[in-house]
């Protein structure tokens, strides 16, 4: 069996920065990514708030850079599928298909995906209409109008970005008021091809072979109605890709891992950062910042 | 690309995945789609490992967009398994090799 004295588990934000900690402390790591890194970053059209990037820079682009950056100091990323992990004693057991790691410090990065609306609709119209990556889906919706659900930060950039192609954009919004950054709140209020409908809910997406129309509440009087439209992209949350952990960490009601100011989990010698951790914010800035605390963390434990 | 992977295009979709002796997974793709850069590397072990049982085929939606147009693909990336020139299964976003493989055995 491959031994190894750290694994990290998912290669986002969270994951690359640990492993250039990792990589520069000299630990033998390895970085398990499923896909090509970047996690979340590579849906991502531009990020604002990077430190000392002062012009918006891509998520891809960003993304491409965190893996040279780790490459560079030496880091090791190996494309694999874990399936679940075990600890026996002081070592881990991490599964993959193409066999077993043993290593004595794990750290998990798994993420997050963005959460479904669970409404009637929207599996069948999932590819046809129904999108949940504006920068991956929205040049398909040029010149026709589409709906946009949420009042989050990513809702909000995604509304944005969509105006790029579609000529009307409606933002569905359950409360009265946008819970999304200041800024991005602003620029929604000012972009004139953007109606915010407030207070209102989807209850269902209908259409033939794609999206028509999307049905909607009214939350102040409970009427119905559908907003003919040919695309609509979700943004309600994400949900925590920490299923394959099957509990042996603990986690909390929504399946994110409890992790101590350390990033060590209930199960010394793992650790957890990112997006998959029960917290306030989920920002590519908390996650690498999470990652390098994670990385020291190991490399103490691994010491002691 | 990898060598087990072929460049497909609107003029070439028909003799080389409807056609096909082989079964096909047609990867429809774009260059500004970052998820479709995110399962290229998979994309591309798949074709090594399926070499000779499923033809992989990668097509360009921006320089090939009537073809995606007739399927309905309005979201990238969209995998397509075809056997004998029938849709058998469709797959959008970027998915894990297990969930292409376990598409992949309803053509082979």
């Amino acid at each position: 069996m491959e031994a190894r004295e750290l694994v990290i588990v998912g290669g986002g934000p969270a994951g690359m920065t640990a492993g250039l900690y990792a990589a520069r402390a000299r630990l033998d790591v390895v970085m398990i990514e499923r896909l090509s890194p970047g996690g979340q970053m590579l849906t991502t059209d531009m990020v604002e708030n990077w430190p000392g990037d002062l012009e918006p820079v891509n998520g891809f682009e960003l993304a491409e850079r965190m893996r040279k950056h780790a490459l560079k100091f030496g880091l090791e990323i190996t494309g694999n599928e874990v399936g679940g992990i075990s600890v026996d004693g002081g070592h881990k057991v991490v599964h993959t298909p193409k066999g077993d790691i043993r290593c004595k410090a794990l750290i998990l990065c798994p993420g997050a995906s963005p959460r479904k609306l669970g409404v009637p609709g929207e599996t069948e119209l999932t590819g046809k209409g129904v999108s949940y990556c504006g920068t991956c889906d929205g040049p398909f919706f040029r010149d026709q109008v589409v709906a946009c659900i949420g009042g989050g930060d990513t809702a909000a950039e995604e509304a944005l970005f969509l105006t790029k192609f579609a000529p009307k954009v409606y933002l569905v919004h359950r409360r009265d008021q946008l819970r999304a950054t200041a800024i991005l709140a602003e620029r929604i209020m000012q972009n004139d091809k953007i109606e915010v409908l407030w207070s209102q809910v989807p209850l269902a997406f209908l259409g033939k072979n794609g999206v028509e129309s999307v049905r909607l509440r009214k939350l102040k009087d409970n009427t119905e109605y559908d907003l003919a439209v040919q695309g609509a992209f979700v943004f309600v949350g994400t949900l925590p890709n920490t299923l394959f952990l099957n509990g042996v960490v603990e986690m909390d009601q929504q399946g994110f891992i409890i992790a101590d100011k350390n990033q060590e989990t209930s199960v010394p010698g793992v650790f957890a950062a990112g997006d998959c951790c029960s917290k306030l914010l989920r920002q590519i800035v908390t996650a690498a910042g999470e990652g390098a605390t994670a990385a020291f963390a190991a490399q103490r434990y691994l010491e002691d | 690309m990898g060598e087990n992977v072929l460049a497909v295009t609107d003029e070439t979709f028909d003799a080389e995945v409807l056609k096909s002796d082989l079964p096909a997974l047609v990867d429809f793709w774009a260059s500004w789609c970052g998820p479709c850069r995110a399962i290229g590397p998979v994309v591309e072990e798949l074709a090594e490992e399926y070499a000779g049982k499923v033809k992989v085929a990668k097509l360009n939606v921006d320089e090939s967009p009537k073809t995606p147009g007739q399927y309905g693909i309005r979201a990238i990336p969209t995998l397509i398994m075809f056997k004998n020139g029938e849709v058998v299964d469709q797959i959008t976003g970027a998915v894990s090799k297990s969930h292409i493989e376990s598409a992949l055995q309803k053509i082979v």
